[in-house]
């Protein structure tokens, strides 16, 4: 039992630390820019993709590195040459805009590499056991996915807090219009930033790619939790994001190592149903197989209870 | 006297002829001939052509109560396709329920799927439609994946994946409507279809309706003269759910297979193509829009299976540059109509048209050869394309289809300049005979 309590925790933290890395940048971007970017999770998907391309021919390590770079290069040429003409029509126009391109990213990708799933195996440089616990091992790729996400995070908050650019970054986030008059040439920060989103997304991608599965519908299976992370954490907050995104991660990986239904808990308790009921049928979904829906009931709740998120501001 | 009354009056037309003549019933009268003698034209007489209509029927439906949330009420919605399909759900099961022996006419089916969606759009409105713009989207887009997940789960009610099944020929036929052949089907979607149109339109007109377009444009303002814009949303999402409802039972009825995915993103995501490429400002910019993808997306997809990505950028080339959609593209001309600068806007538009053609020729070569060796790659270097086949494995081909794409921008510059230039004086000459007749 502390077995599985151990090893769930531990992959749900790896999960949940993915997540993060992912909605930070979603979320920063909206903070920034009030742009709900559906093309957010292609980016993750764009990630996993040119680092396996990268990595076939000149190895792993070198596209950790350049993957998000290419990825960041991307979305500033989205940023400049997309949404700054549609930024003017609103920000209906703008999340269509997105929309848009979430659909043509997927098509694209399978003109580059197909509509199967690659094969995006763990490179052999980090495929041995890095552990064990209880007989068991927990691999190392698992344990760098960590160390990256959190060296990430350290790295980003430091040079937010410590640098003139992030000093000048945080105070666009509040005060764009002040930031201009100062000089400062704010429509480059919003390209700057929609950069960054897309690389932290694109890294997420590089050392999610073999953990999940490589294919064209990644983003698809991706984004709408992303956006359930950032709507529970509350709309622009990141400690929020990080919160419901550790929440998410373990709870899900929790209710997936469960494999009981309520009706084996009235059974424990000798209460029984009768099979034609319709309820017999709810009642026998198995927690392992209900965890897809947790994240979004997750929201429902949140959004009766607690409109605002976790550490919204506003109200959602 | 008499008679001079009688005739003023007959200038005057009678209320009822007025109603039938006037802008608004003349173009409903001519919507329900066209609907009526559709499928007999040729080219759509076939079975081809009419399922076609009935998917376009379908689709009609379901992007005007798309058009209720987006166009009239400013609710950006990214899980439209619950309503549609827990319609079609109820519809399907209540089909089972006749083959079992329930007297009820099938083409009275789609009911079941309008209160469905009425109840299920009341009752998820009351969580989602607290706040508008991106926030409704972003609980919208949850609410549906929500629904999907559960459908996929609950195997006994939806079937899952595969679907569950019914037979739209049992039940009793009056009149002799056993909706067996397809001609059947498709006059039962027409009559839903014009029904849907009449009401919503309909409703549009009501107080309420209007305080629709008041709550889009200006919330608190609407507040202020004593209609709760929460409230007014939540009639105007739960009237669009219903509808949605309707048309996913018109979908049971014609498909007789309902399945998780009727209810999952994809639709959703389709269904908002389909209203904003229409035009979301005009009324009949939703069925417009129905009208041309459904069309597209059957016609092309024997030619290709890149149908996606073209409509992915088609997409986005209405949200950059016509974001009034078609219907906005279309009404844009009216003023210009009476000019005669007009034929020369028409000149210039055909003129465009060539070097458009040519440019757009080398993009999709382009892109469908790229496309078939990525996802054909048992079909070798070989790439058939309109009926020749292109050895791929020599730069040739890809060189032809980019000196086509490059050939056609340069010549398209000037060709849009012209145009530019003829639309212009064209708009200058409406302006100046609009001011004289305010003159006069």
């Amino acid at each position: 039992m502390l077995e599985i309590v151990t090893f769930s925790l531990l992959n749900g933290i790896v999960y949940g630390l993915l997540l993060f890395m992912v909605s930070s940048g979603l979320t920063l971007i909206f903070s920034l820019m009030g742009v709900l970017n559906f093309a957010h999770a292609s980016m993750f998907m764009l990630g996993a993709y040119v680092s396996y391309q990268i990595g076939r021919w000149i190895g792993f390590w070198p596209a950790l590195a350049i993957a998000p770079l290419v990825v960041a290069g991307i979305g500033a040429l989205i940023e400049r040459y997309g949404l700054r003409h549609v930024h003017r029509q609103g920000h209906v126009a703008e999340i269509l805009f997105t929309f848009g391109l979430a659909y043509v990213v997927v098509e694209c990708v399978v003109m580059v590499w197909g509509r199967n799933p690659i094969e995006n195996r763990v490179p052999a440089a980090i495929d041995f056991p890095a552990f064990w616990i209880y007989g068991t091992s927990y691999p190392a790729y698992k344990v760098l996915m960590m160390a990256i996400s959190v060296g990430m995070f350290a790295f980003l908050y430091l040079a937010f807090r410590r640098t003139r650019l992030g000093l000048v970054i945080r105070a666009a986030l509040t005060h764009p219009e002040m930031v201009a008059a100062l000089g400062h040439d704010v429509p480059r920060i919003f390209v700057l930033v929609f950069a960054i989103g897309s690389a932290l997304a694109a890294l997420a991608g590089v050392i999610g790619g073999f953990a999940l599965l490589t294919e064209p519908n990644m983003a698809a299976a991706l984004g709408p939790i992303v956006f359930v992370v950032i709507v529970v954490g509350g709309l622009g907050s990141i400690g929020g994001a990080f919160l419901a995104s550790m929440l998410i991660g373990i709870v899900q990986t929790f209710a997936v190592a469960l494999d009981y239904s309520l009706l084996d808990l009235l059974t424990a308790l000798h209460l029984t149903l009768a099979s034609d009921s319709a309820f017999h049928e709810l009642a026998a979904v198995k927690v392992a197989q209900a965890a897809p829906l947790i994240p979004y009931l997750l929201l429902v709740v949140m959004l009766v209870f607690r409109p605002r998120g976790l550490f919204g501001t506003r109200e959602a | 006297m008499k008679a001079g009354g009688l005739a003023g009056a007959a200038a005057d037309r009678p209320p009822i002829a007025h109603a039938l003549v006037s802008s608004r019933g003349a173009p409903w009268l001519a919507a329900a001939a066209a609907l009526v003698v559709l499928p007999y034209v040729p080219g759509l007489d076939g079975n081809f052509g009419r399922s076609l209509l009935s998917q376009m029927g379908i689709a009609a439906v379901f992007a005007l109560s798309y058009n209720l949330l987006l166009g009239q009420t400013g609710l950006l919605s990214f899980g439209h396709a619950v309503y549609f399909g827990l319609g079609a759900y109820a519809s399907i099961h209540l089909m089972r329920a006749i083959d079992g022996g329930l007297p009820v006419p099938m083409a009275l089916v789609p009911v079941a799927g309008a209160a469905s969606g009425l109840f299920f759009g009341m009752l998820l409105g009351a969580v989602t439609v607290r706040r508008a713009g991106v926030v409704f989207a972003l609980i919208s887009l949850g609410i549906g994946e929500l629904v999907f997940a559960a459908m996929r789960i609950l195997q006994g009610f939806s079937g899952g994946e595969e679907g569950i099944t019914a037979n739209r020929g049992l039940g009793p036929h009056p009149f002799g409507f056993t909706l067996g052949p397809q001609i059947q089907v498709y006059y039962v979607i027409a009559f839903w279809t014009m029904v849907s149109a009449l009401l919503l339109s309909a409703f549009l007109r009501t107080p309420v309706g209007r305080m629709c377009n008041a709550v889009r444009d200006n919330p608190e303002r609407a507040a202020f003269v004593g209609y709760d814009p929460v409230h007014v949303r939540l009639v105007a999402f739960s009237v669009a759910a219903m509808f949605a409802g309707l048309a996913g039972g018109l979908h049971a009825l014609n498909y007789e297979i309902v399945a998780a995915e009727a209810v999952g993103a994809g639709r959703s995501g389709a269904v908002l193509l389909m209203a904003y490429i229409g035009g979301v400002q005009h009324f009949f910019g939703a069925v417009l829009g129905a009208v041309v993808i459904t069309w597209l997306q059957a016609s092309l997809s024997d030619y290709t299976t890149a149908w996606q990505l073209y409509l992915g950028l088609f997409f986005i080339a209405m949200v950059l540059f016509a974001p009034g959609g078609l219907s906005g593209l279309l009404l844009m001309h009216r003023p210009i109509l009476r000019t005669r600068a007009f034929r020369r806007v028409v000149r210039a538009y055909a003129i465009a048209a060539v070097p458009a053609a040519i440019a757009a020729c080398g993009a999709v070569a382009l892109l469908e050869i790229n496309y078939r060796r990525a996802t054909q790659p048992d079909a070798g270097a070989i790439v058939r394309l309109l009926g020749r086949d292109l050895d791929t494995s020599t730069p040739w081909p890809w060189l032809a289809a980019l000196a086509l794409l490059a050939f056609g921008v340069l010549l398209l510059r000037p060709c849009v300049a012209r145009v530019r230039r003829a639309w212009a004086d064209a708009s200058e000459e409406a302006r100046s005979h609009a001011g004289q007749g305010a003159a006069r």
